[in-house]
Parts: C-alpha cells; structure tokens; sequence
C-alpha cells in the first residue's frame, strides 16, 4: 500500500484543523506514528501468513491552562473522515476538561525546534524477499519473519514546531531447526534489502545447526564460565531497560538497579553505557515534542553518571528533562567495546558455555538485581576452547552485579547492531549496539 | 459509520473473489489513573479498521487498512488478493481445504452498569479515595490507582455470507503500592492486573475493589520487614492470582496448536506436546481439570465466536489429568486433526488471527481453603504473581510470587517476601495433591498475553481455585 508516503500530508491538514479549532488559552500537541509494512511469516521454509497492514494513529494532547486530555485517533487517509474525526476528538476533550483536575507535572518544550528526516529505501519487492529465503532454505526447517516498509513518527504542536522522521526498514529474523528440538538463530535488518548479505548470513546460521546436531552433553545446575553472545547482552540490556535507567523508578526505588542508583554497588569498571542515537533508528524527538541529546552517557567505567528523564518525571522531581518517552525506557542503547576479540573468544572461554540467546528473562528479585532467564537457540558446551556439543535449555538465576560486575572477564572488541524485531502495535523502531560478553561464574539452576 | 455498512460495502464490490472474508473493529479507550496521588491526564482513544481476507492460488493473503472508503476497501482487496497468489507458491498447506463457515451470530458482554453511568469526576474520586488508602505511611514512596476501561466491536462477515457481531466492554483496574526503606523495596498489588473482567462499574463492587488501596498498602509495608521465604522442597498452596499463572505459562501456551506445529518456533517458541500425545498423556494427576470455556458471564476471554467464524463452546482441554484437546482453530485442526476448540483470534484489525488461549480455566475441586492449609506439614502459601519465567518447549519454569505465608503443621504462620518456586511441567501437575473447591475460586485474567510475527497481545481469561502441590523446590534468599 503507497499511502505510507501521503501521510506527511495528512499530517499537516491534521495540525491545520486542529489551528483552526484552537480557542484562546488552548494549545495543543500531536504525535503521529504510523507504518506500511508487509509481513511474511514462514515455518518449515514455507509461508504461513503473509500480507500488508497500512495503520497511523495520532495523539493529540489538548491543552486548557494546566488541564490537558489525550486523545488518540486512527488516521484514515480520507480527508474529509479525518477531519470530522479530529473535530469530534476535540469536541470530546474539551467536554473532558471540565472535569479534570490541573496537572502538575504538565511541561512543554521551552524552544521550538523542528526536525525532519528521511532514511532507507527502496522499498523491497517482496518477491525477490520470498525466492530468497525460498532458495536459502532448501532442505533446512527455516521458520522466520519477514517484515518490510515505512515507519512514521511525527510530532508537531500549535507552537510551530514540526518534527518529521520516516525510515524504511526490512527485517528478517529466522531460525533453522534440527530434529531434535535444537535451533541456531540468524537476523538481518537494514535500511535496504540487500539479498547477499541475508544469503551470507543464512549460510552463517546453517554452520551454527551443524554444530547442534552433535551429540548434546548434559550439564548439571551449578556456576558456569560462559561467552554470552551478542544477542544474549541486548536480551539483558532489554531486561534492565524495564526500569533500569529511568528517574522515576530510581526515585521511587522500583528500579532493578537500586544499588547502583544509590551508591551501593558499581559495575564493572569496563561497562560504559549510552544512550546514543547515532547508530539506531529511532527518532530524536519523543511524543512531547522534546528532543533526545545525540549521546547520554548512562553508565560510565561501572558507576551511574545519568538517567533517562521525561518532562512528566522532569516536573516531579525537579530534574532538567533530556528527551526521554514517558516510559523512561532507552531506544539506542550502546555497550562500550571491549579488548577480547571475537575470535579469540572460545579460546578465552577456555572451559564453559557459548550462549548465543536468552530466552524469556525476568527479574527474580527486581530491587536486589536478580534476573532469571533461559538459554535458547545456539547453546555449546566448550572444553579446552572448542566446541564439544550442544546443551539443551538451562536456566540461570544470577544478579546483573554478577553478571556485568566482578564476574565480568572481558566484553568483545566487536560490536554488533541489533534492531529489535518486536512489533507489538506496531514495528519498533529501538536498537542496541553491543559486544559479546565473557563471564565467570555465571548460576545456573535447573 | 457502523460496522454493517463497510461489510455491506466490501461484499458488494468482492464480487468477483471466490472467497473473502472481512473482519471489521471499531475500539473505545479510556484510562485515568492517580500516580503518587497526582491525577494524571485522562486518556481515551479510538480506533477503526479492517482486515480483509482472501483464499486463492492456493493461499491466503491479508491486507489491513483503516481507509473504510470504496476505493480504501477496493485496494485493500486487490492487496488481499496478491498476498494470496504470491503466498500460494509456497503456502504450507492447501487452503481449500479449510472447513468454510457459514453461520452468523452475536455476542455481547453482560453490562449491568455501564461505565459511563457516573461522571469523569465521580471515577476520579473513586480512585482518589483508593489512592490515598494505599499510601497509608510515609514509608509508601510509590503508589498508582488506576482503571482502564475499554469497549471493542467486531464484525466478521464473509463470501459465504455470515456475519459475525461481538461486542465486548473491559475493565482492567489496578492498586499499586511500593514501601522502601534504605537500600530496599517492596511493591504489592491488588492480583497484579489480573482482576481483569468484562462488564461495568459493577466488576469493581463483585472484586472487592472498593477500600482495598489501603490494605495493598499496608501489605506492602508488611512486606518490607517480613523475613524471606524459606528455602527446599516444600509444599506449595497457590492462591488464585498465582495458579492462574501457573495455567497460562505451563498449559495454555503448551496446548497451542499453532506453537505445536512449530509456527511459533522463531518467536514465542515450541511445545513439549507433540500430536500424538492427545487422547494419551497423562498430563497431571487426576485431580487436575482444565477447560476452555467461553461461556463463563464476565469472564475476561468470553466471546461468541472466534476470529475465524468459528462458534466457542466450553471443551476440556485436559480431564482427570488426560490431554483430550488442543487451543487449536479451525486452520490448525484443518493441518493436523488434533481436536480443538474456537480459538483462533486477532489482537485487532491490524493482525491476522492465530491459536490463542481464551478462557482457559482450572475446574474447582473439593477441598476447602482450610482443608488445603491443614494437609501441609511444612510449606509456604503464595499470592499474585510478580516473575515468570519458562523455557521455549514449555517445560522447566521459574514464578515468583509478592507475598507468601509459611505453613507449618497444618496453620498459616506468618509473612515472608518474595517468595518463588521453580520446577517442570509434567512432572508440577503430577504433584497436584488438592483442589481447592468452589469457595476458593476467582475469576481472572490478563490483558497482555502475547505472541505472534508480528506481536499480538490479545486480552485472556483465567479462572481457578487455590491448590496444593507436593514437594516443590521452593525458594526466596537471594543466593539459593
């Protein structure tokens, strides 16, 4: 569907109806996001569910003196709908309004400042996507997701500012079968479909099933040295994003990272980490019109150097707010490198685990630190620095003191781009550039 | 414009598709919620779309769009159609073969008390009188109430020319309250978000909501200078709030076809049940009853039919311990005659269906709450669900629950914090030793239950009674 590229517009005849209706003492400010992406689900190297979903909502945030009402819309794409459609919005807001008490925490951008900004493209064929993974996985069980096309926020409000930001992206997320239940796991996610690259990296994972179609070695539950891969660290990352860097939990103790917020406990000296948008994909701007700073140090040589501030939390706790969404979660994380490198990395491991995924992560203790999770996909038992065979799924319980604290040996000098795959409402524009981590000690349960 | 009016629209210009289908939705939103007793701006939304459906060349096409216009519509179907024959060359199964459903209906939640029956201000207050109950002391540094309420329309119709309407209205409240002391915390809820249910303002007299913000407080202050919870290999009671997690995690994920059959193995993962295992695993002890059951008033996940067509009926998913049945559709049956029920359904117009759970419920038993207690030597009694964890096949699994109560000889002794358990699947229900009965029992659920490429969290049901489980290795210290 081409309408994806007409949203612009009707973004603009929303900010103007929403002009026309504004009486004195209103304002208003709108975030859009939208999508036109094709989907393609496939299992056993054949399509399951395939097809297009066109969908924008807006978010308009009404504003009477310190009361103010959110209404979220659908964009339609016909003009006349809406309109009508944002009138009677703000017809309900208004009525709303009356009702509402004043809100403390209300804070608007002090500058105006409009971005615009368009990436990727063109948009893929779908064909040439589906005999690509069609050919690459002759004679494997190849289940996976494809996912293409335009991706839209956009916020603008009656102050004059406008910020635009589209970006094509085309994502492919897979997995390769053995027999036996075991899986090796591949991802590709670009701006352009580049059929080499995912053919490289296809191939890359068909190595990783050999290696699981030994013999698998059973382990008992106990401490375990292990290579977390890539993957693995974004998966942890994610877990602590659920609270982890935000002010409000730090200020009312819910964060998971209670003791490093207060002081307590440090991670290791070579763990720095950042929010920075210059390797993702996310937008700089968030739904309030505020704009995220280009790199925000979070985590410096172990210690808490910031936190992810929205203007709600800015107004509560006194804090200046550095662009960060109401949920306080990071959208660009980025792990410093570290001096192993990756192919020395097994070798290092020496005796242990290589663990490529984590799979279905929680806190088992959430203010002292604790994850728990399992491992998924390419799971090897290493002796001596080589692989000896696959281990089925384990579960480790361990505290992130541990984990990137004193059982730290070594993060990998390489880093890859991870851009997450989720699409719950609808595709996610966050990523995470991370190395590999090399850990001691690491507790494995059941 | 009503829904009728787009399929009317869609059939009229589809003329020419062999088969379609067109699944309509229109959603109503409304969330207010009182943070550290700062009211924070309303929220409503709306939504509106459809997905349109089409089965040719020998597969199945969707196309998703919320231009509801004639020309809208119009390409919606021309996109449908090319989905179809571009998926048809490598479709994994034939489609022609999928059961057509031609019988129409509707539903309707059970709505004794509209929502809208008292003012905005009146359900501010409401949560206001909650919210200032949880922060019963200066200790209480983090506290929210907060209720969201939501009505969704649906309407399926299709070439062969059934027309499906459902109508269902939300409530999901919430009591929320953290305790901190240097160095520590605490959180307590009122079951999570699990006093989910369908119908009006009368869900919150029927839960219990109304003066409960102040003894989630005061728990969670309990909480914060109660001992851990001991650990080894104990006896568990679950109440409720926790077993109903219990069946979510470790049957109604495992019992999805779709996941059985391996759709599921890149994302939310695979099953330990294979095909063959219906009608002949043994999958708890006997005492272990599960159904689907759609036809429970209010219950979160009730409905008329599923997002195929298919009418819902209650079915048992596993009786006296035995796997009769699986979560399976009509399309999932249709690839592998596994029986199943109607459960195949679609967060919204923007996703396409896919095995779900429903209502999926643990059957009461015969024991009362105090029977349960006095059959335990050494335990611990757990309440409302804080950590999940299970592995990818749905087998080795780690909760952790807010509050327990150590059992001792018989009798509930006192508090201890976070408590958790871990164990396997199969061999967990086998150690099923009592049920509670009919007194025990609530009626819950939960809004995010996800899965899916693309994601879908879709609203889901559970209903069970507390239950006693023999030696299950219990934890709650930090290095156990």
């Amino acid at each position: 569907m081409r309408e994806g590229a007409h949203l612009r517009e009707v973004f603009d005849r929303l900010l103007q109806t929403l002009e026309g209706a504004r009486g004195p003492g209103e304002s208003f400010r709108v975030a859009l996001a939208g999508e036109a992406s094709d989907f393609v689900r496939f299992t056993r190297g054949r399509i399951r569910q395939a097809g297009s979903v066109l969908q924008a909502h807006a978010r308009i945030d009404w504003i009477s003196g310190r009361r103010h009402v959110l209404a979220t819309i659908p964009v339609s794409f016909d003009p006349a709908r809406d309109r009508h459609r944002a009138l009677r919005a703000v017809e309900r807001v208004r009525a709303a309004l009356k009702e509402s008490p004043e809100d403390p925490w209300l804070v608007e951008p002090r500058e105006v400042c409009s971005t615009d900004e368009a990436r990727g493209g063109p948009r893929p064929d779908p064909d040439e996507a589906i005999d690509t993974v069609v050919q690459a996985s002759q004679g494997l069980d190849f289940v996976g997701y494809f996912a293409s096309g335009e991706i839209h926020d956009a916020f603008g409000d009656s102050r004059g500012q406008r910020n635009w930001r589209s970006v094509l992206l085309v994502q492919l997320d897979w997995s390769l079968h053995t027999a036996e239940g075991l899986a090796a796991k591949g991802s590709f996610a670009d701006t352009r479909w580049k059929a080499p690259e995912v053919e490289r990296r296809v191939a890359r994972t068909v190595l990783e099933l050999r290696a699981l179609e030994r013999r698998p070695v059973e382990l008992p539950p106990g401490e375990q040295r292990v290579f977390l891969g890539t993957a693995a660290v974004r998966e942890i990352l994610g877990l602590l994003s659920w609270g982890g860097f935000g002010l409000r939990e730090q200020r009312t103790k819910t964060t998971p990272l209670l003791a490093l917020a207060e002081g307590r406990a440090r991670l290791h000296p070579s763990v720095t980490l950042a929010e920075d948008l210059s390797a993702g994909i996310a937008p700089r701007f968030q739904e309030e019109g505020f704009l995220r700073p280009q790199r925000l140090v979070l985590v410096e040589g172990g210690e808490l150097r910031a936190s992810l501030v929205s203007p709600r939390s800015a107004a509560e706790f006194g804090v200046p707010c550095n662009g960060a969404s109401a949920s306080e979660s990071p959208v660009a994380l980025d792990l410093a490198a570290g001096d192993l490198p990756f192919e020395e990395a097994t070798a290092r491991l020496g005796t242990g685990l290589y663990v490529s995924h984590l799979h279905y992560l929680n806190f088992s203790d959430r203010s002292a630190g604790r994850l728990t999770g399992m491992s998924r996909f390419s799971t090897l038992r290493v002796e001596g620095g080589e692989m000896v065979g696959p281990v089925r799924p384990m579960r480790f319980d361990e505290s992130v003191y541990r984990i990137f604290g004193n059982g730290l040996v070594a993060l990998t000098r390489e880093r890859e781009t991870i851009v997450d795959p989720d699409s719950y409402g609808r595709r996610a524009t966050t990523s995470a550039v991370v190395p590999g981590a090399l850990v001691e000690g690491l507790r494995f349960v059941a | 414009m009503t829904l009728e009016k787009v399929a009317q629209q869609f059939r009229e210009l589809a003329r020419a598709i062999p088969r379609w289908s067109i699944r309509v939705v229109r959603s109503r939103t409304e969330e207010l919620s009182i943070q550290r007793a700062v009211a924070q701006p309303l929220r409503i939304g709306e939504d509106l779309g459809a997905m349109v459906t089409v089965v040719e060349g020998g597969g199945i096409g969707y196309a998703a769009t919320p231009d509801l216009s004639r020309e809208g519509l119009e390409r919606a179907a021309i996109e449908a159609r090319l989905w179809a024959n571009r998926a048809g060359r490598c479709f994994v199964f034939d489609p022609q073969g999928l059961p057509r459903l031609s019988r129409g209906g509707t539903y309707e939640s059970p709505v004794p008390t509209p929502w809208e029956s008292v003012s905005l201000a009146e359900r501010t207050a409401m949560l206001r009188a909650e919210s200032e109950g949880l922060r019963c002391d200066a200790r209480i540094v983090d506290w929210e109430a907060a209720l969201a309420v939501s009505e969704v329309e649906s309407l399926l119709a299709d070439s062969d020319g059934a027309e499906i309407r459902q109508l269902f209205r939300y409530v999901v409240p919430t009591l929320r309250a953290t305790a901190a002391r240097p160095g520590d915390s605490e959180t307590r809820t009122f079951g999570g978000h699990a006093f989910a249910r369908q119908g009006g303002l009368e869900v919150l007299e029927a839960i219990g909501w109304f003066g409960a913000g102040r003894r989630v407080g005061e728990e969670a202050l309990e909480l914060l200078s109660a001992p851990r919870c001991p650990a080894g290999v104990m006896d568990l009671v679950l109440a409720p709030d926790q077993a109903i997690l219990q069946v979510h995690e470790s049957i109604g994920h495992a019992l999805e076809l779709d996941r059985i059959l391996g759709d599921e193995r890149n994302y939310a993962g695979r099953s330990f049940v294979k095909p063959e295992m219906f009608g002949r695993y043994r999958y708890g002890s006997p005492l272990l009853n599960v159904t689907f059951d759609p036809t429970v008033p209010g219950e979160f996940a009730s409905y008329g039919f599923d997002d195929e067509g298919s009418p819902a009926a209650r079915e048992y998913l596993i009786r006296e311990g035995l796997l009769v049945r699986a979560l399976g559709g009509a399309t999932s049956r249709a690839r592998c005659g596994v029986p199943g029920v109607a459960c195949t359904r679609a967060s919204g117009w923007n996703r396409p269906p896919v095995d779900r759970m429903g209502n999926v419920n643990l059957e009461p038993g015969s024991s009362t709450f105090e029977e349960l207690v006095r059959a335990v030597e050494r335990g611990v009694y757990m309440e409302t669900n804080c950590s999940w964890s299970i592995d990818d096949a749905r087998e080795k699994f780690q909760f952790g629950c807010e509050r327990g109560r150590r059992i001792v000889d018989g009798e509930l002794r006192e508090v201890v914090r976070r408590p958790g358990y871990r164990g396997v699947t199969p061999i967990f229900w086998h150690s099923l030793a009592a049920v509670g009965d009919p007194s025990t029992r609530l009626v819950l659920g939960t809004p995010y239950c996800g899965k899916g490429e693309p994601n879908q969290a879709i609203p889901v049901g559970h209903a069970a009674p507390a239950c006693l489980f023999r030696g299950v290795e219990v934890f709650g210290d930090e290095r156990q």
